[in-house]
């Protein structure tokens, strides 16, 4: 700006240029500034993520002090097997719970979406979104105590662990699935359904054929959020987890009160290079054509 | 005119008795009855909430009748679902769909078929051409214009060679200066295929021009069916008479051979039956004649003078406080200004008695 300011004292003959200076001035500015703010915001974003990547390669005890690069955390890592096993253990139940809550959650928001003003539309809907709007305490609590009465009536589930995990998780998947897709089945033309019914398809060809191609992306995004939202998960977890079901991130609370080792940090880093490579993958699948 | 006023069904392709359809309290058809015969372009015409969408959708199959038969070819397919019914429809939206490519989206009721794919290839590409869109077969619904995409929803449904094709305001959708041309198109079409058409559309001149035959909807009934100039020049209703828009209908008190119609403040000597309740005058059968006093005149003021182009429009506020439109035609020289005093007069046979 300082360089505009003596063009402000000059004669009117140059007031033109003058003010055409500022302006170039003004935008440089603008530019630097949206430039440090979106740096500061990437670093923002970035700066923990990096971190722990980078001390993951520390070869110090501690977990944020630099002792020289060194892959021993990864191979110590390995070589704990409890970590290794929450871990798998982790994806399985994601990846369950996901595939359950689409299953579940499609169905619930085909019906809201396409079933027209049923008797208990209202409370329907209401029931299948609850998880979103209840504190997690309370379906955790609220599952652990059908689990139980369950096992009480039926010996089913029998204690609780891996499964009766699952099943909360594909609870609150549900309804996020049903969210989505009841969203992308209201943007969706109903006469597309009838079109292709009068053109010969029964109502199961016409789902096949049409209902469900247009709702596959919104099928794909709800089974992501629902296998995120498990991998997520500690709180409900802990109170529907036995023995024999801890997940990952109740794991990784565990050894936060045993003391953390540099472990955690190499298993944090294969955590992002792996959502790295599936988001990627996503990308490369939903570019446009 | 040289033809039957009703083009008598020969072969009655279609035939609805007593169909009636609720949705909760209000009646969307009222003991219907209605024929369409094999190979003709029939038009359901009506404003909303007249039933024409209902109907539509039941003979498609969307919506079952709560009461009444429908027969096709003489066999009642009330309990026929739509994907077992030989009919097929064109949706307002075109409701084609976007994830398939216009060429999948003609062959879909052919697969659905079990139609070889080499005919369905065939057929897809005869249909294509039929509606003048050669080459276009690999492209996406949403690369089309909105003329475009009405064509291929035509193809899609004439690909199965219905007897019957529905079309919910085939035109609607479509900006002025293409509905004509694709109007004349549709009957261009229809004539080729001998399919029997039944269109829906809330626009009567829609429906005078493209139709054979056209049915009046009022309510859930039908309040008249007969051809476009039959309908036109012989109301049955006043609800008809109004709805064909233009026409002016003035109330009054039928005595033998005569209609004194206190709102017009004029006599009407003609072919008044007994128990006529209301007469109509069309705009282009009244003349503007200095100095006409008597029978079949009237005398009024002029409100407004809009020019059409071949004639001039003029809203003349009557003597007994009704307002009638003019048609005056450019050849009778210049209309008179607004608010010049005019005598009007009409023939005999320009009297439209209607009898409800």
């Amino acid at each position: 700006m300082t360089h505009a300011r003596p063009g402000a004292t000059m004669t009117h003959a140059r007031h033109g240029a003058t003010r055409t200076h500022a302006r170039h001035g003004a935008t440089t500015t603008r530019g630097r500034f949206v430039r440090i703010a979106m740096l500061a915001g990437f670093a923002f974003l970035w700066l923990p993520i990096g971190l722990l990547v980078a001390y993951a390669f520390s070869a110090d005890r501690i977990p944020f002090q630099w002792g020289g690069f060194s892959l021993r955390w990864f191979a110590a890592l390995a070589a704990n097997e409890r970590l290794v096993e929450a871990a798998l253990r982790s994806l399985r139940i994601a990846a369950g719970a996901a595939t359950l809550a689409v299953a579940l959650g499609g169905v619930a928001g085909w019906a809201l979406a396409r079933f027209g003003p049923f008797r208990g539309r209202a409370a329907f809907g209401a029931l299948i979104g609850a998880p979103l709007v209840l504190p997690e305490v309370v379906t955790g609590l609220s599952l652990l105590l059908l689990f139980v009465a369950l096992e009480g009536l039926t010996g089913w589930p029998a204690g609780r662990g891996a499964t009766t995990v699952l099943l909360a998780h594909a609870t609150l998947g549900a309804a996020f699935v049903a969210v989505v897709v009841q969203a992308r089945l209201a943007e969706t033309d109903r006469s597309l359904e009838e079109a292709a019914m009068d053109l010969g398809a029964t109502p199961l060809a016409a789902f096949r054929t049409i209902t469900l191609p247009l709702v596959a992306p919104a099928l794909a995004a709800g089974w992501l959020l629902a296998f995120t939202l498990s991998l997520d998960d500690v709180v409900i977890a802990s109170f529907v987890s036995g023995p024999a079901g801890t997940t990952l991130p109740m794991e990784l609370f565990s050894m936060l009160r045993r003391g953390l080792t540099p472990e955690v940090n190499a298993l944090g880093a294969v955590v992002v290079l792996g959502v790295g490579a599936v988001l990627a993958v996503v990308a490369l699948l939903l570019r446009p054509r | 005119m040289g033809a039957p006023l009703q083009a008598a069904a020969p072969a009655s392709l279609l035939r609805a008795q007593a169909l009636t359809k609720r949705f909760g309290t209000t009646l969307a058809l009222d003991a219907l009855d209605l024929e369409i015969a094999a190979g003709e372009f029939f038009a359901l015409l009506g404003g909303s909430g007249s039933g024409k969408s209902t109907l539509l959708r039941i003979i498609a199959g969307f919506e079952a009748p709560d009461a009444g038969r429908l027969l096709l070819d003489g066999h009642d397919i009330v309990a026929m679902p739509p994907w077992a019914r030989p009919v097929n429809m064109m949706f307002q939206s075109y409701a084609l769909f976007p994830h398939m490519s216009v060429a999948d989206n003609i062959a879909y009721g052919l697969r659905r078929a079990r139609v070889s794919r080499a005919e369905a290839a065939s057929r897809v590409a005869a249909a294509l051409t039929m509606v003048g869109l050669e080459g276009f077969g690999a492209r996406r619904p949403h690369q089309l214009s909105g003329g475009q995409k009405q064509r291929v929803a035509l193809a899609r449904s004439l690909v199965m060679r219905p007897r019957l094709l529905l079309l919910d305001e085939p035109l609607g959708a479509l900006d002025a200066g293409l509905r004509e041309r694709t109007g004349f198109e549709l009957r261009a079409l229809q004539r080729a295929t001998g399919a029997a058409f039944v269109m829906v559309t809330h626009d009567q001149e829609e429906a005078l021009a493209l139709a054979d035959r056209v049915a009046v909807l009022d309510a859930g009934r039908v309040a008249q069916v007969g051809t476009p100039r039959a309908i036109y020049e012989r109301p049955a209703s006043r609800f008809v008479a109004r709805f064909l828009g233009a026409a002016n209908v003035l109330e009054g008190r039928a005595a033998p051979g005569r209609f004194d119609s206190p709102e017009a403040g004029a006599c009407f000597a003609g072919d008044i039956p007994d128990g006529t309740a209301a007469v109509a005058l069309r705009p282009e059968r009244i003349r503007v004649a200095p100095g006409a006093t008597g029978m079949n005149t009237a005398a009024g003021v002029v409100e407004e003078v809009a020019f059409r182009g071949d004639d001039s429009l003029l809203l003349v506020r009557l003597a007994g406080g009704a307002t009638l439109r003019v048609a005056h035609a450019e050849e009778d020289g210049a209309p008179p200004a607004r608010g010049a005093p005019v005598s009007l007069a009409w023939e005999a046979d320009a009297i439209v008695a209607l009898p409800a």
